[in-house]
């Protein structure tokens, strides 16, 4: 097994993450730079994901380097039953970094365990997707000019989110307090609630998505709330329209508030939010480019200049 | 009847490791995790005991042969209380216990149907993150398994 690979946001340490956000910081100051010239990139998407693979890929060339790779595994070998690890070992000859996603959880880090090239996971089901958390810890970080002593709120799906469950894990090291406002179907999992007592995060958790809460909030996290995650249809019908973010609940709320959502969302926030200013979701999917730029050099050890 | 008397029912040993207070249900399993199907020493297995402790029990014995801690660690997941007696000249010389290792490596079967070690050629790994609840968690797809869940490869 190789370190380089990206797997998982809890590899990452808190400089790691540090460095990382400077990076793309710089990559946003000065996005084509010629740093991966002569190398070959591969996105294996056995899963499609439109917006996560175009990211990535202009990444790679924004940074001067070539790609190679597949949309979907319907038309690859996998479809004839070739394993994961055939394919990767086939790939790692002709190419000097791997991203791939998978709808299988784990094959991320299995992959990295069977070659010696480097590997970012761009989601492995519903495990992992660390270019994702990279890009709202970047996201938070340029709003709010610090990552330190912010109140985030999550609102939502809870329970199987893993975006919301992995910045948890990436917003530890700044001292956090958390607002978690889920219906009872949906809400934090305990899991997430002893990792915040163990590293000593302030939460509280809210039923009721009110102004209240949100005046207290520098970062407002939204998710989509899914009906097919219910078990009971009724509940689903009862809750879908609590979770509703719209404008006039932001009249009072703290300048400095910005509202985040990984996209693609329904109708968890009303269109009349997009024209506040507080409103950052389209521009919070614009940093996953540099958030992935620097995610690739340095997984690639390649040092980013100011 | 003294336990020296019942054990001797069975056979005695001159050198060699007891295993005692095996579950009786969970007897061949620890046979199988300790791969005695293909040991080639004298092997004695009893089943069915009467155990004041536990109702009903098994016990293993194998002559001539001492097991290192890895190797007897796997069986703690299913039997967590046996009690190893390594025999020297007929005389117990030392009574062991079992732990749970901090990883089991090919053991376990994961839980999620999602996980890539159900879906590829591969062998499980799994963090032991408990030792005293035998809470588990896949290396893959960090699914956690409660004791009671957990299936044997």
């Amino acid at each position: 097994m190789n370190n380089k690979s990206l797997v998982s946001i809890d590899q990452l340490s808190k400089e790691d993450i540090l460095r990382i956000l400077d990076n793309a910081r710089k990559f946003e100051a000065r996005p084509n730079r010629n740093l991966l010239e002569g190398k070959v990139a591969a996105t294996l998407f056995f899963e499609p994901s439109t917006r996560t693979r175009l990211s990535f890929e202009t990444a790679v060339n924004r940074l001067g380097g070539r790609v190679i790779g597949f949309q979907d595994a319907r038309n690859t070998s996998t479809s004839k039953g070739e394993t994961l690890n055939d394919t990767i070992k086939m790939v790692s000859n002709y190419v000097d970094l791997i991203i791939m996603r998978h709808f299988l959880e784990g094959a991320a880090r299995y992959a990295s365990e069977v070659t010696n090239i480097p590997i970012i996971n761009a989601g492995d089901g519903a495990n992992q997707h660390p270019s994702q958390t990279m890009l709202d810890l970047y996201s938070i970080k340029k709003t709010q000019g610090k990552l330190t002593d912010l109140t985030i709120t999550m609102v939502g799906d809870l329970k199987y989110g893993r975006t919301v469950h992995s910045l948890i894990v990436g917003m530890s090291h700044f001292n956090p307090t958390f607002q978690f406002i889920a219906p009872d179907e949906l809400k934090m999992p305990d899991e997430q609630k002893n990792f915040c007592d163990r590293h000593g995060i302030k939460y509280s958790e809210h039923t009721e998505f009110t102004e209240e809460v949100i005046n207290k909030t520098d970062i407002l996290y939204m998710t989509r709330v899914q009906r097919e995650r219910f078990t009971d249809l009724e509940e689903y019908e009862r809750v879908k329209n609590v979770y509703i973010l719209k404008n006039e609940m932001l009249s009072n709320s703290r300048d400095n508030l910005r509202i985040l959502h990984p996209l693609p969302r329904v109708n968890e926030i009303a269109y009349d939010v997009d024209a506040n200013p507080k409103a950052y979701y389209f521009e919070q999917a614009r940093n996953g480019l540099f958030a992935r730029q620097a995610i690739i050099c340095d997984v690639l050890g390649i040092k980013v200049e100011d | 009847m003294s336990e020296k008397k019942k054990e001797l029912m069975v056979a005695a040993l001159e050198n060699g490791t007891v295993i005692d207070h095996i579950p009786s249900d969970q007897l061949f399993k620890v046979a199988a995790m300790l791969g005695l199907d293909k040991m080639e020493n004298t092997i004695t297995i009893g089943n069915n005991f009467v155990s004041e402790k536990m109702g009903k029990k098994g016990i293993i014995k194998i002559a001539d042969k001492f097991f290192l801690e890895d190797e007897i660690n796997r069986i703690a997941l299913i039997a967590p209380n046996v009690v190893l007696n390594v025999i020297r000249d007929y005389e117990v010389v030392e009574k062991k216990t079992v732990e749970l290792p901090d990883e089991l490596i090919n053991l376990v079967k994961c839980n999620n149907p999602k996980c890539i070690t159900n879906n590829e050629p591969m062998a499980t790994r799994f963090d032991v993150i408990d030792k005293e609840k035998g809470t588990i968690k896949c290396h893959y797809c960090e699914r956690k398994i409660n004791k009671e869940d957990i299936h044997l490869k």
